[in-house]
């Protein structure tokens, strides 16, 4: 019996506690359902419950150790001469032997003593699943039985369910947390290991990045520089752009989506701006490359000026288009949430519509557009693909947005394209680029957050 | 407040209780229920704004039916009706804060000093100064108790000098009655006043520009009683120089502060008179079933 089918009956049990639960709850009150502590169901799922749960615990567990079980005991019945064998070459042996149980190779090709214990252990894990079989369904029928016997009108079968409802949803809720939680970890321990080869300070001020490490010992002219300064400077420098195009567009685009424009006009033109938001950034980043550099660096050749055919200005003006939508978006729920009273008071006292704007609206807005704006700023600093396709890879110190710049995403991207020795400087390095970046968008999510909170309690 | 008077004069009705009406027994010559033409006094000897049938719709919803009336130099006139009668659209109507609304539409005639501010060519910024507002809910915005009362005199250009715009932000505190409370703290945000002194802030707001008539929009529905008896005080020493339409859900409120009392019903003015009158002997059916609490 395969574990698919074996979980379908184990379910079809379930159900069938399920029924024997509500019908026993309908039997024990004695057609005065008030009696009973709990809705019928409730017992019906306290049943279920019993009756499944620890169940496909016990599957889960049995699956977990099976493998290892059954192996050891096929290695201890091996030939003495392949038991002593070092682990690394009695690991290819149980690979072999793996994979002739499961069909995947030919028995002609394999030594007749690991053919037998082949056949060994597939027999014990035939047996182990049989004898899994017989334990899970009695396990599950023995415990349903028992909850069945323990339906009484007093028994509080709804708070039993609300518990395990409960424990599922908080298992929910720390998946994505413990996930974070690992990752955040993983990155700050690799981390830690590429500063045992860089010291911090080297990383965090050095004005030099040059991340070429020798392979061989008898390589030249690769020795490794890692000051990150240039790709902070860079990563500001792009997003100082995009923020300039971003936030006066945004800004006045959403003044006049929520205070001047017609309902129909809003109705139309607030979901076509967060269309743009929807723009694959990748599509932003040739747009970028293919258009936008070629024509910065063609007008800046007809005023006479030098600029590269990547520039931060092409790549930082394209990413200010892609966080319009942020800005204008956040800014104007937030010029929404204030309270028509407040237009009322200034109108009610003879302002026009631009006093009223200028003078009431924007700032009792303030603190969450400025929440919108530090959002779209971090989602700035951590875009890639756009800098990728159009500022460079080039770790330049300037601050003359028509230079090609790169910045710390580009850098970490091609520091793990490729083939890379994982325990380099070089690639080690992408990761406390990594925790850098992290450090800075999450206290800029923080301030943000916060601030935006403070301004809702403003009017609630 | 329990003195009962069989005669009343129009001026000295503060002491006067509503419940005195009940006590009257309903007359036989009531207007009947389904008679909707306004009944009563509705215009006066000294108009400061005259209005001449009066509709408003909302889209294709009307809500106020020729309503015509005068509001009399310094006189407060009082609006009561039960909910949804219009007695608040009617209101905004007579300093065109409709506009503000989308779909809102309002003809007739409503004559101020010789002009029909209804008319599309009237600007309604010198309007506003001119014809102030005081809201249901206190929305003093979200400054200094100082820049709340400079806010209107500022965009309106009425202060030269910054002398000049605190003797307004002081004088307006006095006559709205919260110096006293507020003059050490005028830089404190506007907000963490408590409810009444907002309101009182509000006024003094609306005064600040001079305007020449305030229009009071339930001003004391989500107040305490003591700070409901100040902003009543307030009004009847703010008449002295101004004229005052409130609308308010309390007819005590109605019974102590106007002179004069408008009754709304649906959409149509039902009965205006002298507050006395109304309260103690209205001639509509409809009137009588709603202050002695048979509707409403």
């Amino acid at each position: 019996m395969n574990t698919l089918t074996f979980a379908g009956v184990l379910l079809v049990l379930s159900a069938i506690a399920y029924h024997l639960g509500r019908r026993r709850a309908y039997t024990v009150a004695g057609g005065e359902l008030r009696k009973l502590h709990s809705l019928p169901s409730y017992y019906g799922l306290y049943t279920a419950i019993w009756c499944g749960l620890p169940a496909l615990v016990l599957i889960g567990f049995w699956l977990a150790f099976e493998n290892t079980l059954v192996t050891a005991m096929v290695v201890s019945d091996l030939p003495e001469a392949l038991r002593s064998l070092p682990s690394e070459r009695l690991n290819l042996v149980l690979n072999d032997l793996r994979n002739l149980a499961e069909g995947n190779i030919g028995p002609e090709s394999v030594d007749p003593a690991i053919q037998a214990a082949a056949a060994h252990y597939n027999q014990l894990l035939q047996i182990s699943h049989w004898a899994m079989a017989v334990v899970v369904l009695s396990v599950a029928m023995i415990l349903g039985w028992y909850a069945l016997t323990k339906v009484k009108p007093h028994q509080r079968a709804r708070n039993a369910v609300e518990v395990v409802i409960k424990a599922f949803l908080i298992l929910c809720a720390s998946v994505a947390i413990l996930t974070t939680l690992g990752i955040v970890l993983s990155v700050l321990f690799e981390s830690l290991r590429f500063f045992t080869s860089v010291p911090p300070m080297e990383f965090l001020f050095g004005t030099v990045w040059s991340p070429q490490t020798a392979l061989r010992a008898d390589q030249v002219g690769s020795s490794g520089a890692f000051g990150a300064v240039p790709l902070f400077a860079g990563t500001m420098l792009i997003s100082a752009i995009a923020l300039l195009v971003a936030v006066p567009i945004g800004l006045l685009s959403a003044i006049y989506l929520s205070e001047y424009a017609h309902k129909k006009v809003r109705t139309i033109a607030k979901p076509l701006l967060e269309i743009l938001a929807g723009i694959p950034t990748v599509v932003y980043g040739f747009f970028a490359a293919l258009t936008v550099a070629p024509f910065v660096r063609d007008l800046g050749r007809s005023m006479g000026l030098e600029v590269s055919s990547e520039s931060a200005l092409a790549a930082g003006v394209v990413m200010g288009i892609m966080i319009i939508p942020f800005v204008s978006s956040l800014s104007d729920d937030v010029i929404n949430a204030v309270p028509q009273s407040l237009r009322d008071g200034a109108y009610g006292l003879g302002a026009t519509q631009a006093e009223t704007i200028r003078k009431v609206i924007f700032p009792a807005a303030l603190p969450g557009i400025v929440g919108g704006i530090l959002l779209a700023a971090s989602r700035a600093i951590g875009e890639t693909m756009i800098v990728v396709m159009a500022a460079g890879l080039s770790a330049n110190l300037t601050a003359n947005p028509l230079e090609a710049v790169t910045t710390v995403t580009v850098q970490i991207v091609t520091l793990l394209t490729g083939d890379q020795e994982f325990d380099s400087p070089k690639t080690l390095a992408a990761f406390a680029l990594g925790l850098a970046l992290f450090a800075v968008t999450l206290v800029l999510n923080v301030i943000a957050l916060h601030v935006v909170r403070k301004y809702r309690e403003q009017y609630e | 407040m329990e003195t009962t008077k069989t005669e009343v004069e129009s001026a000295d009705f503060e002491n006067t209780h509503v419940e005195d009406a009940v006590e009257v027994p309903p007359s036989e010559d009531r207007v009947p229920r389904d008679h909707r033409e306004t009944i009563g006094q509705l215009r006066v000897s000294d108009p400061r704004i005259s209005c001449t049938d009066v509709n408003v719709y909302y889209g294709d919803k009307q809500a106020i039916y020729n309503v015509s009336l005068d509001l009399g130099k310094n006189e407060i006139l009082a609006m009561i009706g039960p909910s949804g009668c219009g007695k608040s659209t009617f209101l905004r109507c007579l300093n065109r804060m409709n506009d503000t609304i989308d779909g809102c539409r309002v003809t007739g005639t409503i004559n101020m000093d010789g002009l029909d501010i209804n008319s599309k060519e009237i600007d309604v910024v010198p309007l506003r100064a001119n014809v102030g507002m005081v809201f249901q809910k206190p929305n003093p915005f979200p400054k200094s108790i100082y820049e709340n009362i400079a806010f209107g005199p500022r965009i309106h250009g009425l202060a030269k000098h910054k002398d000049e715009l605190d003797e307004i932000v002081e004088t307006s505190l006095k006559r709205a009655g919260l110096w006293n409370e507020v003059k050490d703290r005028l830089e404190q945000p506007g907000t963490g006043l408590s409810g009444g002194q907002q309101q009182r802030l509000c006024i003094a707001r609306t005064i600040a520009v001079e305007p020449e008539v305030i229009l009071m929009d339930e001003p004391c529905s989500a107040l305490d009683p003591i700070s409901t008896a100040t902003v009543e005080d307030l009004m009847m020493e703010l008449k002295e120089h101004y004229t005052i339409a409130i609308v308010t859900h309390s007819m005590q409120q109605a019974a102590r502060v106007s002179q004069r009392t408008a009754y709304f019903h649906l959409g149509y003015l039902i009965e205006v008179g002298e507050t006395g009158q109304i309260f103690r002997d209205p001639r509509h059916q409809l009137t009588e079933d709603y202050i002695t609490g048979r509707f409403g």
